[in-house]
């Protein structure tokens, strides 16, 4: 990779990649000067360069400042598109349908949990199956299965997991109406059946965090949020099903190229008109798989208040946990810009709107974020930011570097209890292997497509 | 004489890779399994207790690689089942049938959660006399 760098400052958090060759539209990566050469080592703006030759894309193929190398799009990747001229691809969405995060707000205090962290974080990790290939303590029919996919968040909240008032901070409200289950395969309703209610494993985790700084004051106080804190998050996404739905449609996609004549650089491109048959039964399928995601979370969040129920001895009204918001970031959706239906990939990127929360998940033992979407993010993004902190190291360079009990004690030692299934996942989503994620944040801050509204501090974590 | 490499890992900022080798084409799908295989576990610890016949198409060879490595990867997620002997009883450009061997999820310790492997910059080579194939694992 001794090529040049082609990306040109355009300001100090922008950088662009000049249209050449197949590009139907310029790139654009917001970073810091810093951040650079770790892109440009990296291969992720060849693929940001790939996706603008992509047929129908409009304004710009944008990734923001968690930016890394994925397969076929880049992670942090924001693709937008002509519904009548442009595609749709499950490569630009992930495997991983609907990974988002929740955030629960208390009426807690670090010093009301303190004498009890161990005992929460551990009852936590016995009542929220996680870990590889994790089975969850509900074993659905392929019938409940299909209403999990048509409903979404709505259905666990009908079946007692959660209030009512849940569905109203929540990304669509936890139901993606479009969801139609007769496109998703019985293989993949198949691996639904016992994964609801799981955390998973990799980057998803379960976090008590106390918040350590406000910069939004008003808006921060709209959503019950204040200094000293404490809060819930929930990482998670589809889990299995998920991943088969994206797995069935690149196929689907794959032959949808080849008969529409659409030229891929990487197959992993995959995809098809956004309104063509293909598309439209894809987008069915990866609604349906959002839903199945957003009731994974609210089944998980029914899980944390039983647990904090049952270790702090308090009612709900004395607990207070309730949702700040849900977002999603690995999702497509057709949305309204400027007068125009269009249709939008985010792969590992977040919906930026204005005075709507956005939520950004650190890792373990750094901080996490809530910030609030922008006019700029309107106007530059169409309404996106970034997810998260993003990778810089590969999972084997992480494993050379840090041993899994090494990091528990180092995590121990300022301040942090961790429960985690085996010590190789912990090693390999070490914080070491991210990008800083204040750096990620502030990025994005200062560009303005959204702002700091208040940073999160881990105490407890839980991972698969 | 040292038996030839069957795969390598590669470095990857957010998945994992490998590059399978393969004298055939057989062996290539084979090795590539065997490279899977061993990311999810330490493969040399999994006992043959039993064989699952598998018999797939798809458009042409690249994409029924993929197409074999998920399918072990269904396995392996929902029937908790661990590989370690891969033969592949005939193979066209469209058609595959093989026979995996391997057991149950017990006492082994999975490594990896691999998700799917994906068709990120697919292609198969023929260097030489001999074959080889980059793929990358969503992890």
């Amino acid at each position: 990779m001794t090529k040049p760098c082609p990306l040109k400052k355009v300001d100090d958090y922008r950088w662009k990649i000049e249209k050449t060759g197949s590009m139907n539209v310029e790139g654009l990566i917001f970073a810091s000067e810093k951040m650079v050469p770790s892109i440009c080592s990296d291969n992720a703006h060849q693929q940001v360069a790939n996706v603008a030759a992509l047929p129908g894309i409009i304004g710009k193929s944008f990734a923001m400042p968690d930016i890394h190398w994925g397969y076929g799009f880049p992670i942090g990747g924001v693709a937008a598109f002509d519904i009548n001229k442009g595609v749709i691809s499950p490569g630009g969405i992930g495997y991983d349908i609907n990974c988002g995060v929740r955030l629960l707000r208390t009426n807690l205090l670090k010093k009301d949990i303190e004498r009890n962290i161990k005992n929460l974080v551990a009852g936590l990790f016995n009542n929220i199956p996680s870990g590889v290939g994790a089975t969850g303590k509900l074993n659905l029919l392929a019938n409940e299965v299909k209403s999990v996919l048509e409903k979404g968040a709505k259905w666990a909240v009908e079946k007692g997991f959660g209030e009512k008032e849940d569905l109203k901070n929540i990304e669509e409200n936890g139901t993606f109406k479009d969801a139609d289950f007769s496109n998703v395969s019985e293989r993949a309703i198949d691996r639904g059946k016992e994964q609801l209610g799981t955390l998973g494993a990799g980057n998803h985790f379960l976090e008590i965090q106390e918040i350590t700084e406000i910069y939004d004051e008003d808006f921060a106080q709209k959503h019950g949020i204040f200094l000293g804190q404490i809060t819930v998050m929930i990482h998670t996404g589809s889990r299995g099903l998920g991943y088969q739905v994206c797995d069935d449609y690149i196929k689907v996609m794959l032959n949808a190229a080849r008969k529409y004549e659409i030229n891929l650089t990487d197959k992993q491109l995959a995809c098809a008109p956004v309104l063509s048959e293909e598309g439209k039964t894809y987008f069915s399928a990866m609604a349906a798989a959002a839903n199945y995601a957003w009731a994974n979370r609210q089944i998980i969040t029914h899980w944390v208040r039983e647990t904090f129920m049952h270790v702090l001895a308090k009612s709900p009204k004395d607990l207070g946990l309730e949702l700040v918001y849900d977002v999603a970031h690995n999702i497509g959706k057709f949305e309204e810009h400027a007068g125009k239906q269009i249709f939008i990939h985010r792969k590992g990127a977040t919906r930026s709107l204005p005075n709507i929360p956005v939520l950004i998940p650190g890792t373990m033992g750094t901080a996490s974020y809530v910030m609030v979407g922008t006019e700029q993010a309107l106007k530059e993004t169409f309404g996106s930011t970034c997810h998260g902190a993003g990778r810089t190291m590969s999972r084997t360079q992480a494993l050379k570097g840090i041993q899994g009990n090494e990091l528990i004690k180092k995590l121990e030692s300022e301040g942090i209890t961790v429960q985690v299934k085996k010590m190789k996942t912990l090693a390999e989503e070490a914080p070491g292997a991210y990008k800083d994620v204040n750096l990620v944040v502030d990025v994005c801050h200062n560009a303005g497509i959204s702002k700091k509204v208040a940073k999160m501090k881990p105490l407890g974590v839980i991972k698969g | 004489m040292l038996m030839k490499k069957r795969y390598k890992v590669i470095s990857h900022t957010a998945d994992v890779g490998i590059i399978a080798y393969g004298k055939t084409l057989s062996e290539l799908f084979e090795n590539a399994a065997y490279g899977m295989f061993s990311l999810i576990t330490d493969i040399e610890r999994v006992k043959e207790k039993g064989t699952i016949a598998i018999s797939l198409q798809d458009n042409n060879l690249e994409e029924l690689l993929i197409a074999f490595l998920n399918e072990l990867q269904y396995y392996f997620s929902m029937k908790q089942l661990l590989f370690r002997k891969f033969e592949i009883l005939s193979l066209t450009d469209t058609k595959l049938k093989a026979s995996v061997t391997g057991e149950k999820i017990s006492d082994h310790q999975v490594l990896h959660e691999i998700k799917a492997a994906t068709y990120h910059n697919l292609k198969i080579k023929k260097i030489k006399n001999n074959y080889q194939v980059q793929i990358i694992f969503d992890v």
